[in-house]
């Protein structure tokens, strides 16, 4: 399988290397995302496919053919005077010496010398840049074309925030599954997944199946699933830990302005709430609500300077979320506290929103959780560097959220909690996992701060422009993006991974593949499982 | 391996070309086959580019015969002079050359020697000759009596007789040519075209 494909005729740092390929390496066998070896004279490059072309030595044959019915003729000039070159970006290189070994593949900084042999990346190659499966990496699928298995170190990844994209339809929920399912196995972080579409917790669905399994069924002691929506649960057998009830007295002004545009609100009402929450405190939405159109409430108004016009635009938007049926004036519980008690467990939460998938509910409750979470994270961790304890530190916390340009659009990525969280990344341990189908719409601010970013096919220009923007060899990933198969198909850059790779997830849906994802200690975890196949 | 077959003998001969007289009437060797002249110590090898047969005085011409015979064989029966009144001669480019145990496929420091006898290669030595394709850089270049295109394709087709496997010994040698004949595209599917099977 290792033959020489070709050598290396011309090319640069910047614009990766051409390689002329040998008359007997077939051109359609030579795909884009691909990785090759290239053999430089004092060092191994390791690289990736990014163009083929074809070439002719004279141009007069272009213009008039050779009779190409006779396979004699045909023979002679392939490789000869027609041929294929590959464009080849070296990523990587393997020093020679010992101590370059131990270090392992550094980013390249030169190109190979003229005519070095290019070949085909091994299994070995693969596994000397990625790693094999650890305690720390995770299988998550295989190079394009290739039978080894790529694995990505969990450990790294859940240190930055990260990103999820593709258009809809490409497997981004199959993908974050078997993500989920590698962090709760093979790191320290918990996960918070907030799951609008009901994918995570206990099944999902699947184009022209049956339903899969998600985390509760196969992690059944490390997973808890909460739900807005008790009754829907119930409806699909779901088995809950939770419900999630948000008090009015819950709902501070720092969470209309991140719904400022779901709910319709102008901008001066939005500073109302402020001015609202002041005069009322705690019990302000409910107190705003029952505001009577009478003498005493005008002069309220005017006292508090809100025009007649912003309190009834601030209104309507307040009836709404007070219409949410998961709103209630006096809840039992508090959900927040019962959602970190989980988490300090180590237990993975997943929030169903059963019925209520929309995007108004969603943000108000991701931002309202998470910023309380966060606050919590924030002054533990405060005090245990003050104290300088590490093991008042909080577990390492990554928040899943879908529809992610939602809350982290240029307007109100400053203001809600996720534009910070991927701001200040890991600072307080608590990190994002944003799957999103249109990047183009997240703050630039927020793309350029995640640290891994996933991407499966997607066709509009602006949408792979945001999410290759500040990676290196960047038009080069682009020709690999535009050409992933429409499914099942992923590139993979970022902080997490040494170099780009394309990959093809690993299966997820079948009996065996749950039964590779399972954990190998814990008989009992197994036999819950041997369980769930029957 | 077979004796090599003595064909004639060097009558003229510079550093690049050479011709012989050969000793029968007609037994030329074919056009493009290898010829090798010389002694133990340095054997020339040639290709055959030319021949002709023509009276041995060069002032008088041969006349037509036949008016009254049946075939050609009985106008050479009724006339057995001619066989000795006639000549045939054939030119052939030098390719290569070996001396001692090594095989050199550019020009000798010598030309070959006037009287010298002149062999048909065995297939072996064919098999040999033809493991490099260096030798196609002089025809190509060599300036000749007969178009280049027609001595390398009958030269090349002369070869791959003696190779196991005719075609890929073409193969390889189209290929060679795609490159040498990179800026001439015509020559080389006239060649492709001549040699092809």
């Amino acid at each position: 399988m290792n033959e020489r494909l070709g050598i290396v005729v011309s090319g640069s740092l910047n614009k990766g290397v051409e390689v002329r390929l040998d008359s007997s390496a077939s051109i359609e066998d030579m795909v884009v995302g691909r990785h090759v070896t290239i053999e430089g004279e004092k060092r191994r490059f390791f690289g990736m496919i990014t163009d083929v072309s074809l070439g002719v030595i004279d141009q007069k044959l272009a213009v008039t053919p050779p009779d190409t019915t006779d396979p004699f003729i045909t023979e002679v000039l392939a490789g000869t005077s027609t041929f294929g070159t590959i464009h080849v970006s070296p990523m990587l290189t393997i020093g020679g010496d010992a101590t370059a070994i131990l270090e392992g593949p550094q980013p390249v900084k030169t190109v190979p010398s003229h005519f070095s042999a290019v070949k085909l990346a091994t299994q070995q190659d693969v596994e000397l840049v990625f790693g094999t499966e650890d305690e720390k990496r995770f299988f998550i699928g295989n190079p394009l074309d290739m039978e080894t298995k790529l694995c990505l170190n969990l450990e790294e990844f859940v240190k930055r925030s990260n990103g999820i994209f593709g258009k809809s339809g490409t497997g981004k929920t199959f993908l974050t599954r078997i993500l989920l399912i590698g962090m709760l196995q093979k790191s320290q972080a918990v996960n918070l997944v907030f799951d609008m579409h009901n994918e995570y917790g206990w099944a999902g669905t699947r184009e022209g199946g049956p339903p899969v399994k998600a985390l509760k069924q196969l992690f059944q002691s490390s997973v808890a699933v909460f739900t807005l929506d008790e009754e829907n649960s119930r409806h699909r057998g779901v088995s809950t830990d939770g419900v999630v009830r948000i008090g009015h007295d819950e709902i501070e002004p720092e969470d209309i302005v991140s719904l400022r545009q779901t709910l319709n609100l102008t901008e001066p009402a939005v500073e109302a709430v402020y001015q609202v929450h002041r005069k009322f405190g705690k019990n302000w939405l409910q107190n705003t609500l029952d505001l009577k159109d009478s003498e005493e409430g005008r002069e309220l108004l005017k006292e508090l300077n809100i025009h007649e016009s912003t309190f009834q635009n601030l209104r309507r938007g307040l009836a709404t979320i007070r219409r949410l049926p998961f709103t209630e004036a006096n809840p039992p519980t508090n959900a927040v506290k019962a959602i970190l008690e989980h988490l300090d467990r180590g237990t993975n939460v997943v929030l169903e929103f059963g019925r209520y998938r929309d995007i108004t509910a969603y943000i108000l409750v991701a931002n309202m959780l998470s910023r309380r979470i966060y606050a919590q994270y924030q002054s533990r961790m405060e005090k245990a560097t003050a104290t300088a304890k590490d093991n008042l530190k909080p577990r390492p916390l990554v928040i899943t959220i879908e529809e992610a340009h939602k809350f982290l659009n240029p307007e109100v990525a400053s203001q809600t909690i996720f534009g910070t969280i991927a701001r200040e990344m890991r600072k307080y341990n608590v990190t994002l996992l944003v799957i999103d189908q249109r990047p183009s719409g997240i703050d630039s601010e927020v793309m350029s701060q995640l640290g891994t970013k996933i991407t499966c096919l997607m066709d509009n220009e602006r949408d792979i422009d945001s999410v290759l923007a500040g990676a290196s060899g960047r038009a080069e990933l682009k020709s690999v993006l535009a050409k992933l198969a429409a499914k099942q198909q992923a590139l993979i850059f970022g902080h997490a991974v040494p170099m780009p790779i394309a990959f093809q997830p690993r299966e997820y849906g079948s009996a065996e593949s749950y039964r590779d994802f399972a954990p190998k200690e814990g008989a009992g975890v197994e036999k819950d499982i041997e369980e769930l196949w029957e | 391996m077979a004796e090599s077959q003595r064909v004639g003998e060097v009558i003229e001969a510079s550093t690049t070309d050479f011709v012989a007289q050969c000793y029968e009437l007609y037994q030329i060797p074919p056009l493009g086959s290898l010829v090798k002249t010389g002694d133990s110590a340095v054997e020339l090898y040639a290709v055959v580019c030319n021949a002709a047969t023509t009276s041995l005085e060069p002032g008088r011409r041969p006349i037509a015969r036949g008016k009254d015979e049946t075939s050609e064989e009985e106008i050479y029966r009724s006339s057995p002079q001619l066989m000795k009144l006639l000549k045939s001669e054939f030119g052939a480019l030098v390719v290569g050359h070996k001396a001692g145990d090594k095989l050199y496929h550019h020009l000798p420091p010598q030309p070959a020697h006037i009287h010298s006898f002149v062999y048909q290669c065995t297939s072996a030595e064919v098999t040999e000759f033809g493991q490099s394709f260096d030798f196609l850089n002089i025809l190509l270049n060599a300036r000749l009596p007969v178009p280049a295109e027609e001595l390398i394709s009958a030269s090349l087709r002369q070869m791959s007789q003696a190779h196991q496997d005719p075609r890929a010994f073409l193969v390889a040698a189209g290929k060679e040519l795609a490159i040498l004949l990179s800026g001439n595209l015509n020559q080389l599917k006239a060649i492709l075209g001549r040699i092809r099977q």
